[in-house]
């Protein structure tokens, strides 16, 4: 089958990161991304799948890889060489009706290690303290791993308890959001204090996005400020809830007029309550930590690269910082919301644990059918159009996309790029 | 009573119609010019030529405060030992340019001093009349003031400027009829004398407004800087139509009534609004003499060679040459007509009938951006506003028509005058350009911004409203029009405001003509300096 393989080659990568650097976008002739011809991965063992890959999404935490920006800290929770794609929606192959989204972290229950380390155990996966241990090879997630194969191939494995069955009424471009927005529904959730409070949501992009959409529907803040620097993402993250949008260069004043702060030498004394940082660059980090209040909370939902920030703001006026990565069992009194937007009761399905919690999974299902979320979805290539697709998901922003997709089922389609139908008019609507 | 040939004017206004032999006409376009071929049959309003000034102006003040009109007292009569004395005076957004000195304020203030000086009154203090503007500097207060006034009120403290949101330092002095708050400087209301020193530069100034405005609180002036006041307001230039005037009129009453004692001083000046360096803009282009053609071409190569902030700053320098066409002292109401009258006798022109399209070229300037930015906000305000207002009868432009301006339209903003200006462009604009809707949705959450009032309060910010108002100020122009289009603007900022974008004055036309039809009348307001059209 064709996959889209990434190998360990140092001078790919600093090639890779030499185009990034330079403007250039990813792919070219060094790429450390190649298309190849393989053999669909072989279930490693009982509880294992193989899954027809539908579609399977292009994140930023890909595209750092292809472009070498990927911070050093992966290097020994990766194995090589991995077919990328951690964002997937595909079919059983023992039962192609049954279509599944892939919940990509590989903790204990994939690693078959019993009993579980204390993370798995209270549900917290994105927590497994055994990502390079147990019967697979090292790697975070599906898609870094090179074991299981990953999205950005005809088929991959995954065991069963990665797998979320995808409810009949969300369409294939729905559900291929799944996955990221269950990391955006976590991360909405990291912060408690978010509720009737004043947010900021720095980046618009599909992590902001889903950020935004979940802090609307399970958190309701006060108030919900939306930096963004494009035209089209500003008017998304409105019809997601923002309350306020505005130009990454506007985000400190639109804050100061929310809060109604006063400032001193261009800083705000007060601010937001809670920042999500959706970018996770020393750019977006200077700007959360510009319009956080003191003893506020910065979100890092957005996956950083190595960047130097000045602390100095988090130590005097007693910042906290906290990372939200992937996804587990959220907090389930943060519920859904009844179809006329007015607090609800839990979402239906099995995707809570018994104890008052429930799997973010299942409010990500719940969030992209109510917040019609598959209007993120702007574009879909086959596999053998992947340096257009990365070319393409590089420059969403400046393109007025949002989310890329490759459909690996695909044939070769003209330039142009294939959008699905229901992508197409999506985009068309943003 | 007056001292000279009060408010004589020159030749008068003209309404010149464009044939082929008529030269390219002169647009203000912010700090430099453009000229324009206005098409045959088009119709070019100039205003007319300034008025002779008072040959002997410190006598013409005097004889003013000495023979006071209406019911009041000489200011000698009203003056005793051991009284408290407030004198007001208007800001730095008069006049316009900033004339060079000594300032007609100092020239009337120096003689009031003088006054109470010889009765002995001892407890004086000078209070800037701002309303909502900002603080003046200084360099400001030193130029309105001269130096001698400066530093004999402002190191012991004498020397005030009016703080609407000092609230323990205002008094409301009651409701008019109409349920209107009037709200006061505390120390001007509570005086023995309040006197008031004005410039009467158009006809909207002056009366009542001096201190039912300049030294209100917002409580009190929202009641007529809103948006139903200036759209009742046909114009707000025009006395007898204005709501904006009645509004203040009924407040100075209650002012009057509540047992607040105003003497009240008002001059004119003669409208030569530039030196002579600038000759030609006091003159009409066909009379440009060769030394006019000279100085024009020399002005226009070099602003629009330096750069944008070196032309403005250059222009901003500008000093008017003034001089003093009248002072009136006494009862308020009546100084006031009587200034109002050398007002209109000075700049009225008489334009038969309305055309379909106005044009108008936007100088550097406008009344709260001395020494400071144009900004995108103040030339709507200034275009629709101050300009477009600047009628008796009927608008210049039918209704339904389009109002074409030129100006640079640069998306720029002072942080320090105009920091709720900013504010204004980026949260306010880009939701509503409809001034109901805005007032109804965002005024009080910017009338109260704490940091706005702060800035207000302590720096030299306009008052986090004030951009509401400037826009409320255009209300009866976008009520009234058909379209607006900008030559020559920034076009993101231009769209920014709601108004079309045109690179030139004939694609301005073209655009029009989507409007107004392709044959359609026109008539130019060349101004400044300042005229008010008699329209009928």
């Amino acid at each position: 089958m064709k996959a889209l393989v990434v190998e360990r080659s140092l001078p790919r990568f600093a090639a890779a990161r030499l185009r990034s650097t330079l403007g250039m976008g990813p792919g070219g002739a060094v790429s450390p991304v190649r298309l190849a011809d393989v053999d669909a991965p072989r279930p490693p063992g009982p509880g294992w799948h193989l899954v027809r890959t539908i579609l399977s999404g292009i994140c930023g935490s890909d595209l750092a890889t292809v472009e070498g920006r990927s911070s050093r800290w992966f290097e020994p929770i990766v194995s090589f060489p991995f077919v990328p794609g951690h964002e997937v929606v595909g079919h059983v192959d023992s039962d192609p009706s049954d279509r599944v989204v892939l919940e990509a972290v590989l903790s204990c229950a994939s690693r078959g290690i019993d009993p579980p380390c204390a993370a798995c155990a209270s549900g917290r996966v994105g927590n497994c303290e055994s990502i390079s241990l147990g019967a697979l090879s090292p790697g975070l997630q599906t898609g870094f791993c090179c074991d299981t194969g990953g999205g950005w191939a005809g088929a991959l494995v995954a065991h069963e308890s990665q797998l979320h069955r995808v409810p009949d009424e969300l369409s294939d471009t729905e559900a291929v959001l799944a996955e990221p927005v269950a990391c955006g529904v976590h991360a909405a959730l990291a912060a408690p204090e978010a509720e009737a409070a004043t947010v900021a949501v720095v980046g618009a992009g599909t992590v902001g996005l889903a950020v935004t959409a979940a802090l609307h529907r399970f958190v309701r803040p006060a108030s919900l400020v939306v930096s963004a620097r494009h035209t089209h993402q500003q008017k998304l993250a409105v019809h997601l809830g923002a309350d306020v949008t505005v130009g990454s260069e506007g985000t400190v004043a639109a804050v100061r007029r929310v809060t109604r702060t006063m400032t001193v030498g261009g800083r705000l004394t007060g601010g937001a309550d809670v920042v999500y940082d959706c970018v996770g660059s020393a750019q977006s980090l200077h700007e959360s930590l510009a319009v956080v209040r003191p003893r506020g909370t910065i979100v890092l939902a957005g996956m950083p690269s190595p960047a130097r920030v000045d602390l100095t703001p988090l130590w005097q006026r007693e910042v906290k910082l906290a990372g939200a990565y992937a996804y587990g069992l959220e907090d389930r009194t943060r519920g859904a919301r009844s179809g006329d937007g007015r607090p609800g009761g839990v979402g239906s399905g099995d995707g809570g644990s018994g104890d008052g919690r429930r799997s973010s999974f299942d409010m990500a299902f719940e969030l992209v059918a109510a917040a019609g979320l598959g209007r993120l979805v702007s574009a879909s290539y086959p596999l053998d159009r992947h340096e257009e697709a990365l070319a393409h998901a590089s420059s969403a922003g400046r393109r007025g996309a949002v989310k890329i997709v490759f459909e690996p089922g695909a044939r070769r389609t003209p330039p142009s790029g294939r959008q699905s139908r229901s992508a197409q008019s999506r985009a068309r609507e943003a | 009573m007056t001292a000279g040939r009060s408010g004589t004017v020159g030749r008068p206004g003209l309404v010149l119609e464009v044939d082929r032999s008529t030269p390219p006409t002169m647009f203000w376009h912010g700090d430099g010019f453009r000229m324009e071929r206005l098409p045959v049959g088009s119709r070019v309003v100039y205003p007319p030529e300034p008025a002779v000034p008072l040959s002997d102006p410190t006598a013409a003040i005097r004889e003013a405060l000495e023979n006071p009109l209406g019911d009041s007292k000489p200011l000698s009569a009203l003056l005793r030992a051991g009284m408290r004395l407030t004198i007001a005076f208007d800001d730095v957004s008069l006049p316009l340019p900033p004339m060079q000195a000594p300032d007609v304020r100092q020239q009337v203030i120096e003689a009031v001093l003088d006054e109470a000086a010889r009765a002995g009154v001892d407890d004086v203090v000078l209070v800037a009349a701002l309303a909502l503007h900002r603080r003046l500097t200084e360099a400001e207060l030193r130029h309105v003031l001269g130096d001698r006034i400066y530093d004999a009120f402002a190191p012991t403290g004498r020397l005030t400027q009016h703080d609407a949101e000092d609230h323990d330092n205002l008094i409301h002095l009651g409701q008019t009829d109409r349920g209107e708050d009037v709200e006061l400087n505390k120390r001007a209301a509570t005086s023995d004398l309040l006197v008031y020193v004005n410039i009467n530069l158009v006809s909207m100034d002056g009366g009542h407004k001096s201190v039912a405005t300049g030294l209100a609180s917002y409580r009190s002036l929202r009641h007529h800087h809103n948006t139903h006041t200036m759209v009742h307001s046909r114009s707000f230039m025009d006395p007898a139509s204005s709501e904006l005037h009645s509004s203040n009129w009924r407040m100075g009453r209650l002012i009057r009534d509540a047992g607040v004692k105003i003497f009240q001083i008002e001059t004119t000046l003669d409208g030569r609004s530039f030196p002579d360096a600038y000759g030609f803009l006091n003159r009409r282009e066909w009379e440009w003499k060769a030394r006019d053609r000279a100085t024009f071409l020399g002005a226009k190569t070099a602003l629009d060679r330096l750069p944008p902030r070196l032309a403005q700053t250059m222009m901003q320098r500008t000093r008017s040459p003034y001089r003093l066409t009248s002072v009136q002292a006494g009862e308020v109401e009546a100084v006031h007509d009587r200034t109002i009258d050398v007002v209109l006798n000075q700049q009225r022109v008489v334009v038969e009938g309305q055309a379909d399209i106005l044009t108008m070229g936007l100088t550097y300037l406008g009344p709260y951006n001395v020494n400071s930015i144009m900004n995108p906000v103040l030339v709507a305000c200034l275009g629709l506003g101050y300009f477009f207002n600047s009628y008796i009868g009927k608008p210049l432009v039918r209704q339904g028509g389009v109002v074409i301006m030129s100006h640079p339209t640069p998306w720029a903003f002072d942080p320090v005058h105009h920091p709720s200006y900013i504010d204004f462009f980026e949260r306010v604009l880009t939701e509503t350009t409809d001034p109901a809707e805005m007032e109804a949705k965002f005024e009080e959450s910017f009338a109260t911004d704490p940091w706005y009032i702060h800035l207000y309060r302590t720096g030299n910010a306009y008052h986090g409203v004030h951009p509401f108002y400037m826009w409320y100020w255009t209300a009866h122009a976008l009520d009234h029009l058909g379209a607006v289009i900008v030559v020559g603007g920034e076009r993101r900022a231009v769209r920014r405001l709601g108004f079309r974008s045109a690179s030139t004055m004939q694609d301005a036309l073209e655009i029009a003509s989507d409007v107004v039809g392709r044959d359609p009348t026109l008539t130019h307001l060349h101004t400044p300096p300042l005229l008010m059209a008699d329209v009928r």
